[in-house]
């Protein structure tokens, strides 16, 4: 066993063993941090395939910002355990055999008979000053450069959505809300006025007389 | 060496677990849609394990846009389940019937 496969086989078991714990676990937080193993696991593995620059994002993005959202959720959500545990057991059985089929069919495609070393060979070692950030950005901003532009709206899309479907409007005499058409609309005429006033001409003091006291 | 077979055997194993944690935790909308993500990332392990071994950058770009989506897609479920959290006090999927004529 090379060094290589020493590292890929340990990941790759920590990966599949947190995904068993995910899944397996009762505690929804539990189930988010076990799925942030899995994440990081299987981003060691894409670095070890040489795609260093998703391997990063995807610990930053997911583990770092998707999973912590779905932690906020869970922690926010006062949600009752024991009745969403109901039919765990009942249910594990046919998991379980749908699950060992589909591996089988996929194994049947996948494995080492048909994609083994021999029949696909070696892949491409790139020397150590590649930068596969470059690499992926050239063809992001060139060929893909319209996908990446619609992939950013998608994600404006998703805030306005997310923020739409959120949002508590709360009734006006608890809390006070700008009023923008309103603001937008108004008029200078509404607000400020000119007054047409005659200059009045105050009466200039009387000198004090000496004799008066 | 690590052959592509050992990468590809790897995702189907991480896509079949997240197939069978859908239908162990069928009550908890949270776990599935985190099974949803496993999912995901089972896939985007295949197209990268194929980039790297047809030395072609496109699988890479793939992966970059389903990682978008599939944030997108996280936040806005994530949305929804708040919603009817609040409007059922609930995430139990056998709750959620009311569209059931």
């Amino acid at each position: 066993m090379t060094f290589e496969q020493l590292i890929f086989y340990v990941l790759a078991g920590i990966a599949v063993l947190a995904s068993i714990m995910m899944i397996s676990v009762n505690n929804p937080v539990k189930a988010a941090l076990w799925l942030v193993l899995t994440f990081i696991a299987t981003a060691g593995v894409w670095i070890m395939m040489q795609a260093e620059f998703l391997g990063i994002v995807l610990i930053l993005v997911y583990a770092g910002a998707v999973m912590v959202l779905f932690l906020f959720v869970v922690m926010m959500l006062d949600v009752n355990l024991v009745k969403l545990r109901e039919g765990f057991t009942r249910y594990l059985p046919i998991g379980v055999l749908a699950a060992v089929a589909i591996f089988a069919m996929l194994y049947m495609v996948l494995g080492p008979h048909q994609f083994g070393l021999d029949k696909t060979g070696e892949p491409v070692r790139f020397a150590a000053d590649y930068s596969n950030t470059e690499a992926l950005g050239l063809q992001l901003y060139t060929v893909h450069a319209y996908a990446f532009i619609l992939a950013a709206v998608l994600l404006l899309v998703g805030i306005v959505a997310a923020i739409a479907l959120t949002i508590r409007r709360r009734p006006p005499h608890e809390v006070k809300y700008q009023n923008i058409d309103k603001q937008v609309r108004v008029n200078p005429k509404e607000r400020f006025e000119m007054v047409k006033m005659n200059a009045v001409k105050e009466k200039p003091v009387a000198p004090k007389q000496e004799g008066d006291e | 060496m690590v052959a592509l077979s050992d990468y590809l055997v790897f995702s189907a194993i991480l896509f079949t677990l997240s197939l069978a944690g859908i239908f162990l935790n069928r009550k908890n909308v949270i776990v599935l849609l985190m099974a949803i993500e496993l999912m995901l990332l089972a896939v985007n392990t295949n197209l990268i394990a194929f980039s790297f071994f047809l030395n072609d950058i496109s699988g890479q770009i793939f992966v970059f846009f389903i990682l978008t989506v599939a944030a997108a897609e996280a936040a806005i479920g994530l949305a929804i389940i708040v919603l009817v959290f609040r409007n059922r006090n609930s995430i139990n999927v056998d709750d959620l019937g009311s569209l059931k004529g």
